[in-house]
């Protein structure tokens, strides 16, 4: 069944069953993937996906949703029938309905629609690059994490209004984690990421020369005394950050009691002038990007922090009713809808006079702590007190010489921490998460072995 | 009903699908596979928020679909689809041979699917057992009205949701099974809050095969140890970062030595190389204090299984003996590629993952010492009440976040501190395990890794580690 075909589906099984108001999203895709060890194949994957989400109003206009992988005619009728069980257990304190711009015009990037390359393609492709990868240093022993894949999927918005959209797109994605190992030393471990649209897009020399750096980078170690640091993030692990602390943006967080912030801290200011951040889903370098949300709304460039400041929140259509606002685009379809940011970017503004531009990553020759990446984000963090401690890869910067760093975590509070923002370099590095530059932060709190 | 007579174009749910799954597994050795294996399952999924005093969300969902694993030689081709007709299910098969790129003429032998082994009879009534939407949805309500008990709390959530996959497992071995598993698990939090200060509190509960658990559960103890859990900890001081000794708490403090050490015993890790224990089979790995297990046979734990998603009954692998380490946690492939017997340990998030080679209940078994006994023994260190996540890198160095934990000074427990993580290497802490209590208990989690997020149970008595690093301010 194609989206029209399941949309005509629906209408007929609501019809059916006197439901007049319904609204549906849909994903279907095919996946592809491959993995190897030391040359020879070890796992190749093949998926055909497909999920329906089914949310129906009933006649004291509460919601019901169910979601199934069955969508055959039966499946649907099942499917509405369960969410009209479920119907009944609505929320009844907070209400749901269309999204007012689920009928707007979208934005689509032009994107040209990839064909799959199969499965022996990515087989080889991959067998290379850890062939490579092997080859760039003696210490590299293997490459335990490793993985070429490519997708094509295909999601649908549709609502008993006549709103209907569909889009479809290709992306792939290469990882690559070698481990390397030297007599009487731990193994030390590191690698790369890389998206594209299809995999032909794929800078695979690039993915092989990152990851190989990286790993080499940490075979001379040291641990850490603990205490107090001049930070530099990178600008992977600053958006991790940023990511990990979205609740502080996220209107669903505040009504829940959840996030940092609450209904009027608008205005509120977080940090140095210097600092913007925006959410854009649609920006030209995100390979992830869709041009509408769980709710139909259109994907859109929204300014979160301005000049240190915040300036909006993320909305579902119920947060934006609530807010006396409208929907942001950044909301995931179920029983209770969620939010959740696209794409980070963050910037430096044009107010950024207190900024400490001596402190330049690739120059500064003081001592300070290089965080290259986080890691245990979910175990580490805790959003509703702003509060983090979490592993990393990194080293230490000191008398005019770099160490990578043994074991260690970075601990504090995520307000300290965009307060005590010092620098923002210029130049702003593409990550699969985001677009930052490095961000320099005073005092945060190291625990080393040393 | 002879349902084995009806030949069937399309999986039927509480029908015999021999002849159809023999179809596609000779379709599979026809063309060259050398083994070929089918699992099929149909779900149907539930679950249930309160937050406050209100149901705010009741999310249903129900599907079905296969995944077709074919081996050649030690490479494995895997295709899931949601096509359950023999022509879909043969498309797949076709699909997994042509990635593996099955060229030659060498036949593997099929004598067909043995005698049917249905683990499934007793369980069919279990879905009208199960308390209903509106049960459960009462029953929440009741507990989040219990969580609030002064006006510092200021978020209130209760959860449940209850999973019931049908599953059907057939191979070119003649394996043939079919089961029905029912997971039920429901969770309590709060947040609270006073001036600047603010502390969460959580507790999971889970069970597995046993309908009527959820109508048994205690929310009201539930609910005090939830808040209490976040009084004690709402105004506490952050901790010193440093090396010191500590206890871990029983129940959910197992935690640590399932992603510190129990990965790292799974067939997957020698399979990549990445587990310092490769090589230490019948070596001591830890202190002599302490013998881990890891078994799927615990009547009603949250890991338990009849079978596993390969189609075998699950063993008790005792993994560390007295410190001596005795075995792997071990699936077909991990068998096939590292020479490690299965264990009934093959299993899968649901039909889109291959299975491989993941822990069930696995807990430190208990020892001879009391709780104070431990305590007692500390002059300063740490006591970790109530652990939170934590994750493994790819080197084997472990952090994980303590959601509760009080200092002990002279041997006794003092203030509550916050921030606290815990740091090292299995390898490294292992051997420091000095004491265990005895008092083991087993606590409920999910464990996500290569094939997805399976239900599991962690455990061990109070135990002491000598010395550890803790991650603070």
């Amino acid at each position: 069944m194609n989206s029209k075909e399941i949309t005509t589906q629906i209408s007929k099984a609501a019809d059916f069953l006197n439901l007049k108001k319904w609204d549906y999203g849909a994903s279907f895709s095919n996946d592809y993937s491959v993995q190897v060890d030391k040359g020879e194949a070890k796992q190749l994957k093949a998926s055909q996906k497909q999920i329906l989400t089914i949310r129906v109003w009933n006649q004291s206009n509460l919601v019901g949703i169910t979601t199934t992988s069955d969508i055959s005619e039966s499946g649907i009728k099942k499917a509405l029938k369960q969410a009209n069980i479920a119907s009944d257990f609505g929320n009844k304190n907070e209400s749901t309905e269309f999204s007012p711009l689920a009928k707007d015009p979208i934005k689509v990037k032009e994107v040209k629609k990839r064909n799959p390359v199969g499965i022996k393609k990515l087989l080889t492709v991959l067998r290379e690059a850890e062939v490579k990868l092997l080859e760039s240093h003696e210490s590299i022993k293997s490459v335990p994490y490793n993985g070429l894949s490519e997708s094509f999927f295909e999601r649908v918005y549709a609502n008993s209004e006549g709103a209907f959209r569909s889009y479809s797109k290709s992306q792939a994605a290469l990882y690559l984690y070698a481990r390397a190992e030297e007599k009487n030393k731990k193994p030390r471990s590191s690698g790369s990421v890389k998206l594209g649209y299809g995999a032909d897009d794929i800078d695979i020399e690039s993915c092989v020369k990152e990851a190989s750096s990286k790993t080499i980078s940490h075979l001379n170690y040291s641990s850490i005394k603990t205490d107090k640091y001049l930070i530099c993030f990178s600008p992977e692990s600053f958006l991790t950050i940023i990511n990990a602390f979205s609740s502080m943006f996220n209107a669903r967080s505040i009504i829940d009691g959840v996030s940092l912030s609450n209904k009027n801290s608008i205005g509120e200011k977080l940090s140095t002038e210097a600092l913007n951040i925006y959410d854009d889903g649609l920006h030209e370098k995100n390979i992830s990007s869709t041009p509408f949300d769980g709710e139909g709304t259109p994907t859109k460039r929204l300014c979160l922090i301005n000049r240190g400041r915040i300036e909006n929140f993320i909305h579902s259509e119920s947060t934006a009713r609530i807010f006396k606002t409208t929907p942001t685009g950044h909301a995931g379809l179920g029983s209770k809808v969620s939010v959740s940011p696209d794409w980070i970017v963050v910037e430096k503004s044009d107010e950024n006079f207190d900024l400490k531009t001596s402190l330049d990553h690739s120059t500064y020759e003081g001592e300070f702590v290089y965080i290259e990446e986080l890691n245990a984000i979910h175990a580490g963090v805790r959003a509703s007190q702003g509060s983090f401690s979490l592993p990393f890869d990194g080293w230490l910067y000191k008398n005019g010489k770099k160490i990578s760093i043994e074991s260690a975590t970075v601990a504090g509070d995520f307000k300290y921490l965009l307060k005590n923002i010092v620098n923002i370099e210029s130049s702003q590095e593409v990550t699969t998460s985001g677009i930052s530059p490095h961000i320099w932060v005073d005092e945060l709190s190291i625990t080393g072995d040393a | 009903m002879l349902s084995s007579q009806i030949k069937s174009n399309e999986i039927v749910f509480g029908s015999c699908n021999k002849d159809l799954l023999e179809d596609i597994i000779f379709y599979g050795i026809g063309l060259g596979a050398d083994f070929v294996e089918i699992f099929i399952e149909n779900t149907d999924n539930s679950s249930v928020l309160a937050e406050e005093d209100f149901i705010t969300s009741v999310s249903p969902s129900f599907g079905r679909g296969a995944g077709i694993r074919i081996f050649k030689g030690k490479k494995d081709g895997f295709v899931s689809t949601n096509d359950l007709t023999k022509r879909g299910l043969m498309r797949s098969v076709s699909q997994a041979i042509e990635m593996l790129d099955i060229t030659d003429n060498k036949r593997e032998l099929f004598n067909g699917l043995n005698k049917y082994r249905d683990y499934s009879l007793s369980k069919k009534k279990w879905i009208n057992e199960v308390p209903s939407i509106h049960e459960i949805s009462e029953k929440l309500l009741v507990s989040t009205k219990s969580l609030k008990k002064n006006n510092k709390i200021i978020t209130r959530k209760g959860s449940y949701s209850r999973n019931l996959q049908e599953v059907i497992i057939a191979s070119s071995d003649g394996t043939y099974v079919s089961d029905i598993r029912l997971h039920q698990t429901v969770g309590l939090n709060v947040i609270a809050s006073d001036a600047q200060y603010r502390s969460s509190g959580s507790r999971r509960f889970g069970s597995s095969g046993m309908p009527n658990e959820f109508r048994l559960w205690d929310h009201e103890k539930a609910a005090n140890d939830v808040f209490e859990s976040s009084m004690n900890m709402l105004y506490a001081d952050y901790v010193d970062a440093g090396q010191m000794p500590v206890v871990l708490a029983n129940k959910f403090g197992g935690v640590i030595f399932h992603e510190a050490c129990g990965h790292l015993l799974e067939t997957t890790q020698i399979e990549r190389g990445t587990t310092p224990f490769e090589n230490k089979l019948n070596e001591k790995i830890a202190h002599d204090s302490v013998t881990a297990i890891d078994e799927g046979i615990s009547e009603g734990s949250f890991g338990s299984l009849s079978v596993d998603d390969e189609g075998m009954e699950p063993e008790k692998s005792v993994l560390i003996k007295d410190g001596i380490l005795k075995k792997f946690i071990s699936d077909r492939a991990g068998e096939l590629r590292t020479g490690h017997k299965r264990t009934g340990s093959g299993r899968r998030q649901n039909y889109s993952f291959a299975a491989a080679s993941r822990m069930r209940n696995t807990y430190i078994a208990k020892g001879e010492h009391s709780k104070e006994d431990l305590i007692n023994s500390i002059s300063e260190g740490l006591y970790c009440k109530s652990m939170g996540g934590g994750s493994v890198g790819a080197t084997g160095q472990f952090n994980f976040a303590v959601e509760e934990g009080y200092l002990i000074k002279n041997g006794k427990l003092t203030s509550p501190v916050k921030g606290a993580t815990l740091i090292g290497e299995a390898k490294e802490v292992m051997p420091k395990i000095s004491m265990c209590g005895n008092d083991l208990e087993l606590a409920p989690g999910f464990c996500g890794s290569i094939s997805g997020s399976v239900n599991v149970t962690v455990g061990q008595p109070h135990i002491k580690v000598d010395s550890i690093t803790v991650g603070g301010r």
